[in-house]
């Protein structure tokens, strides 16, 4: 549905964009993953028509968005950062009136914000003044005006960002319920977020795309070292960490500082570490032998899965890590 | 045509929504009154909107800024105008809806006053033409003041920056004389050319000088002029037209 070929944006000398090239197919949920500044509203609007690439070719649902700017804005809905809205208009008339702009006519509006409204769980406050409702319900209305004329790809640039924990939550089930319907591209510089909705992940930094994946392969291709949780009793701490030491595929041992001193306390011969080992097979199968051997008692062993955050510092702090 | 439509209910409702059609009418009605009384008090004074007229053009100056200064520049601060230009509509359909709009408010306004004419009527006995005239003269006048107006609210997210900007080029093209009374030859006559309407004869309390002197004069005279409406419909297409490529411009930033 969104093609981008080779897209670069400048605003003057700035670049803010560099030659990046993705595709977003029907039905899929991308989430654009960056820290602030790295490029993703500027391509969001690109690719909403909103301002046209420097350089480069972007089609949405085949329509280019420079040449056939109308036709694309006719396929997309979008969440801009700061949602915009009216202050001193109701909900209902809101959200009439951006349907109207969007070129619904008035009985499509009247059939189809209904089920909006309660799609949001807007209900109590469809006719309450914009300017009056809570960050988190002003979020909704946001969303509502972007889906009300049933776009075939959604567009939303930090759906979640500074609405409170409990909003978070539910702003996130109802976009992963609208992902069902649309093409959705979102963009977030949290990442459990991005991990959590979205089925594929483009990492940007710089003004270039680093990563593009599945959130689950994204962890595994990056892992230099698999993260071992082992639990085990009976055991001395140092005599455990120097025994680990010694296998060669074993990179580093210490002691899980995750575990808080409490649990220890609750548990005091079951004791907790982090093993990193090099990803091959043998290194599990050696950690356990060793353990055995030494007649400690092994109660746990788990590979631990990278988690996003660090595979995010890695593309962004390490040079040359996303060819 | 419908988004225009569409934009123009919009912005017609907000301004009757929100104190700014109610303080302007008033402030309107106000001043266009004083200077109304002043010209039609007098012993020998004619029965004429003239003095009705001359409150009118001098107040547009400010007042139709004032009106339009939020039209573009709130769009602007609240990003709201990036939802428009990412809707499938144009950025002549977004500026012709809201000039639309403040013209059909400044015409309400301009219809509240109409009370004048109705005290004429009753206790004199004027000429119904010149009144026409100056009334049609007035709505081009008031048309080529909210093109400049909405053209300046395009400029920033600022409303007080469209307010300035816009009064700003309305007086200049109202005190042009000032510069072409010191000049001669076709210098003098090109700016001459570009006179919105009288300057500051219009507070001369014996004529009211509506009559003296920039596009106006014929208008407030009775006569209808090809030239004059040129003149109006020309300040008003140019500076619509500047507010749409203002708006282009701000996609290729």
């Amino acid at each position: 549905m969104i093609k981008i070929e080779h897209m670069s944006k400048s605003y003057g000398p700035y670049p803010a964009v560099i030659d990046i090239s993705f595709e977003v197919l029907k039905g899929e949920i991308v989430g654009f993953l960056g820290p602030n500044g790295a490029g993703k509203t500027t391509t969001m609007r690109v690719v909403t028509g909103f301002t046209p690439p420097t350089e480069g070719d972007v089609t949405v649902g085949g329509y280019d968005v420079v040449s056939h700017s109308l036709d694309v804005r006719r396929h997309i809905g979008y969440l801009p950062e700061t949602v915009p809205l009216y202050l001193d208009m109701t909900v209902t008339d809101y959200l009439t009136y951006m349907g109207e702009i969007r070129g619904m006519n008035k009985s499509w509006v009247k059939e189809r914000l209904p089920k909006v409204i309660d799609m949001v769980k807007l209900g109590e406050y469809r006719n309450t003044l914009v300017g009056r409702l809570s960050k988190g319900y002003r979020q909704r209305v946001g969303i509502s005006q972007a889906i009300l004329h049933e776009p075939d790809v959604l567009v939303m640039d930090e759906p979640t960002i500074g609405i409170d924990p409990i909003q978070v939550v539910e702003t996130r089930e109802l976009i992963s319920n609208l992902g069902e319907e649309h093409t959705l591209l979102l963009s977030s510089h949290i990442l459990p977020e991005v991990s959590a909705i979205c089925k594929r992940v483009l990492v940007i930094n710089d003004g270039r795309i680093v990563a593009d994946d599945k959130p689950d392969d994204l962890s595994e291709k990056l892992q230099h070292a698999e993260r071992i949780e082992i639990s085990v009793r009976g055991a001395e701490a140092p005599a455990f960490i120097n025994a680990m030491r010694d296998i060669s595929d074993v990179i580093d041992a210490r002691s899980d500082q995750r575990v808080s001193i409490v649990q220890r306390a609750e548990r005091e011969d079951f004791l907790p570490f982090i093993v990193d080992a090099r990803p091959n097979a043998q290194a599990t199968e050696t950690i356990a032998k060793t353990i055995i051997n030494n007649g400690w008692g092994l109660t746990n062993l788990t590979p631990l899965p990278m988690t996003l955050e660090e595979i995010f510092l890695q593309l962004t702090t390490e040079e040359n890590l996303g060819e | 045509m419908r988004f225009i439509s569409v934009i123009a209910i919009k912005e017609i409702r907000t301004y009757f929504a929100s104190p700014m059609a109610y303080v302007v009418s008033a402030a309107f009605l106000a001043i266009t009154g004083f200077f109304f009384v002043a010209s039609v008090s007098d012993a020998f004074a004619e029965a004429s909107i003239r003095g009705y007229l001359a409150g009118a053009i001098f107040f547009l100056i400010f007042m139709s800024p004032a009106l339009t200064m939020r039209l573009l520049a709130e769009e602007q601060k609240l990003g709201t105008l990036e939802l428009l230009l990412t809707s499938p509509l144009r950025e002549f359909e977004i500026v012709l809806g809201k000039f639309i709009a403040a013209l059909v408010t400044t015409m309400v306004m301009v219809g509240l006053s109409l009370y004048f004419v109705l005290v004429l009527f009753v206790y004199g006995d004027p000429d119904i033409g010149p009144m026409l005239s100056g009334l049609l003269g007035l709505a081009f006048y008031a048309s080529a003041t909210l093109a400049v107006g909405l053209f300046a609210s395009a400029l920033s997210s600022n409303q007080i920056v469209g307010l300035v900007v816009g009064s700003g080029i309305l007086t200049a093209l109202t005190i042009i004389d000032f510069v072409s009374a010191r000049l001669s030859g076709t210098a003098a006559q090109v700016l001459d050319a570009f006179q919105l309407g009288a300057s500051f004869s219009v507070f001369d309390l014996d004529s009211f000088g509506v009559a003296e002197g920039g596009h106006f004069a014929d208008f407030a005279r009775g006569i209808i002029s090809l030239t004059d409406i040129a003149y109006y419909s020309s300040i008003t297409a140019v500076f619509l037209l500047l507010t749409v490529l203002v708006l282009e411009a701000r996609r290729w930033r």
